[in-house]
């Protein structure tokens, strides 16, 4: 297996403790900040080349996000490492009870394209600060960007404990066979059930962040125009090609007719009357994508957009009307800029529709009716919510981001990255003396021992009248 | 397949929103409850029949921490349950973020013979409290716990939502081709991987409580007497039959020598000098286990019991020393009344060949000094860890419990239970106005809106030095 000597370094170098102290991982951390500053132009262009990202989203998504999860992981590293204290019972009142906050050892962070360096970086910011080893496999679609974050991030890291491998899916698989201590995988389900079958076999704990077709329930009371340039941005960011943008909207037959003009008019406000030429619309990243999504235009009908150029791999921002559960737009993640409008009578169909299809990662509703919002949270079950907007939960590092059932398992972002890649140690130290507290737990056993054993033991429940 | 229509029948129950309100989880909590102790005597009764287990033993293990478990959620439930309120940032000061507790939907515990009636009640506690429905699998090795289990339990919950099912082997694979939304299995590490697997086709996430060979470091510099009681008893506590069981002792020769005769007097204390006459002392739970253990003590040099008793399935508690790395007591975890004595010449010794088998459930460490306990948790991985007793750590509801690598994955216990089958939900839910904070983010772009973007939307790392 050609990657087996790398993964035995790997452990060598995390089994030496290196990767411990706090200092390293700080150091590491500030190297992963300058690659950010020093390399953000590098970063731009190879994402410009991949897939026309503009540079204005590739800022925002790949290097202000990263940026921003790297200093929120400085500012609370010491914290989230310390040691966390609990509450003790009766009988380990003089004990020192705790959690140790352990690394797992050798992690395998396995990338996607679509937003390719802030989707391997991300991770690798909390499995850096948990004290891990980590091997990182950005996305081979995206080649510009493979072959910077493969030629440059290693001069940035400690190359002992950290380093990048570029693989196909056939070296994936073989690199997959090897043991780590954590997989870490962003990409499609059937990849996903793939990635896990593999981890099964070392009993290896994963994190799958994987996707879905994300709904956008669009009640009667809404304003309209705000919601059609909400959803139209999280719709047509990086031409559609996000795990979080809306995937199609449900709404009534009254709303699809207001939100047509009021799509038109965000469209035209955000990319001019030709998207074509817009700077700021990106492309699909390669021909295979290009076809899939391209086939996926045959659905309902055509109300905005629809033009498309194979050489550029430009779809126009594309709105369809009408488009029913059985059309081709409705059978797979539409991952491209298009956003069918399925007709809903009410809000119950619409959660009965999202509840017979597979969970997915974000769930979306617009309504200016609180109970609505709170309604459709309550009855339905996806990875994350957002109300009123789109796109915009997975921006705080405060909120744990990830997926349930087809859409994933396992959540990070801010502390919870760290928390992902640790271990919750109990650690329970008692006293060398005070033997005479445990001779009632010894035989020979006796009625009384057990009942003074149970006082000593029991936790109540507590009463619910006060008055006592 | 022969489950299928169970597996629907509580996923429509689930759908319906049945189990989501506080009240009706409370109820099936408190039937629990009622089900401990109206049946007090009946779980006492089969566990005695199953395995000779000493009732003492039996009600602490088996009623009182699970008593202790259901009282500390209860007590809890209603803050477990609540949304909690996150960190905001600037763009999202006038929205409310928040992490919504959403249950799984389907939960399977599958659960091994040792500590029937814990390993059902312990996690079906929490996945109740946390709003599943399901379907418990007793083990069909002790087969009056499994009757106990499968005709009465169903008498106390709400069979609409939560289901018992026996099945031995075969019938277990077909009930694991199912989709679950969570797996929690208890057993050993070769089935924690055929259920990661299965698993693993339908992306369902899980909890696996496995095993491993616990370690114990006995320090030159510990109370000799104290340390062979409380060593001997979480070994012989079931007749060793217990996955926290300290399996092997490290020790120099030095400390082999004073062992030994306190082992031999804390045994006689606790058993009587002929502990098969003792009615504190269980039994193997079978014969297929009793001769896999029996077979172990042709290892080292027998210096206290290895009477046995094959009608019985009596195995004395046994102490065996001089062993090498290479016996067959060596070779698997013990899971029976033998303890083997290693000796090293130093903990630096001691940590090196923990370090070579795979990482064990809990690490024991006996000392009087302090640096030594902390340099062997430093400088080894597992599960859990316990400094100066044995079992203890399990007791307490605030630490979490559970294995790593090999061990398994998952942690357990009080609010870690609730955890482990809670679905975290990020949710932002914004103004449906205020528009013109977003308009920064829309294209057409520009690099002044990118500026104001990074003004309302960065993380500022926090200076170190307090004079600024």
């Amino acid at each position: 297996n050609p990657y087996t000597g790398l993964v035995s370094r790997l452990r060598a170098a995390w089994l030496s403790g290196k990767t411990r102290p706090m200092e390293y991982r700080v150091a590491q951390l500030e190297a992963l900040g300058r690659f950010l500053d020093e390399k953000k132009q590098d970063i731009l262009e190879a994402t410009a080349s991949d897939m026309r990202k503009p540079s204005f989203e590739a800022y925002f998504s790949e290097i202000l996000l990263c940026k921003n999860e790297l200093n929120d992981t400085l500012n609370n590293l010491s914290c989230w490492m310390k040691d966390e204290h609990v509450e003790k019972s009766l009988v380990t009142q003089l004990d020192s009870v705790f959690i140790r906050k352990d690394p797992y050892g050798v992690v395998l962070i396995i990338a996607p394209w679509n937003y390719p360096i802030h989707l391997f970086l991300v991770p690798l910011i909390g499995a850096i600060a948990a004290g891990n080893c980590v091997i990182v496999k950005p996305s081979e679609i995206t080649k510009n960007t493979e072959r910077l974050v493969a030629e440059v991030l290693p001069c940035y890291l400690d190359n002992d404990c950290f380093a990048v491998v570029t693989a196909g899916v056939e070296e994936t698989t073989k690199l997959l066979e090897n043991k780590f201590d954590y997989i870490f995988f962003t990409g499609i389900p059937s990849v996903g059930r793939i990635v896990m079958t593999a981890a099964a076999k070392h009993l290896t704990p994963v994190t799958l962040e994987l996707g879905g077709k994300n709904p956008c329930y669009v009640s009667d009371s809404c304003e309209v125009q705000n919601v059609a340039r909400r959803v139209a941005w999280g719709r047509f960011f990086n031409a559609g090609q996000t795990c979080v943008a809306p995937d199609y909207i449900l709404c009534s037959v009254e709303m699809q007719e207001k939100l047509l003009p009021a799509l038109r008019e965000a469209i035209t406000e955000f990319y001019g009357p030709n998207p074509q030429e817009s700077p700021d619309f990106a492309r699909i990243v390669g021909d295979k994508q290009f076809q899939r999504v391209q086939a996926l235009l045959s659905s309902g009908r055509m109300a905005i957009g629809g033009q498309t150029d194979e050489q550029e791999r430009y779809i126009a921002p594309t709105v369809l009307a009408d488009v029913q559960p059985s059309d081709p737009a409705m059978q797979e993640e539409i991952f491209g800029p298009i956003l069918p409008i399925v007709v809903m009578a009410s809000m119950d169909e619409a959660i009965d529709f999202i509840n017979a299809r597979p969970r997915p990662l974000a769930l979306y509703v617009f309504s200016s009716d609180s109970k609505v919002v709170k309604e459709v949270l309550e009855r339905t079950s996806s990875g994350d919510f957002c109300g009123n907007d789109t796109v915009m939960h997975v921006t705080l590092t405060s909120l744990p981001f990830g997926g349930i059932g087809n859409s994933g398992l396992g959540r990070y972002h801010g502390k919870f990255t760290f928390d992902t890649f640790t271990h919750l140690r109990s650690c329970l130290h008692r006293n060398m003396g005070l033997e005479a507290i445990n001779a009632l737990r010894y035989p020979p056993y006796s009625q009384q021992k057990l009942g003074l054993l149970t006082a000593t033991f029991e936790i109540k429940r507590k009463g619910m009248c006060t008055l006592l």
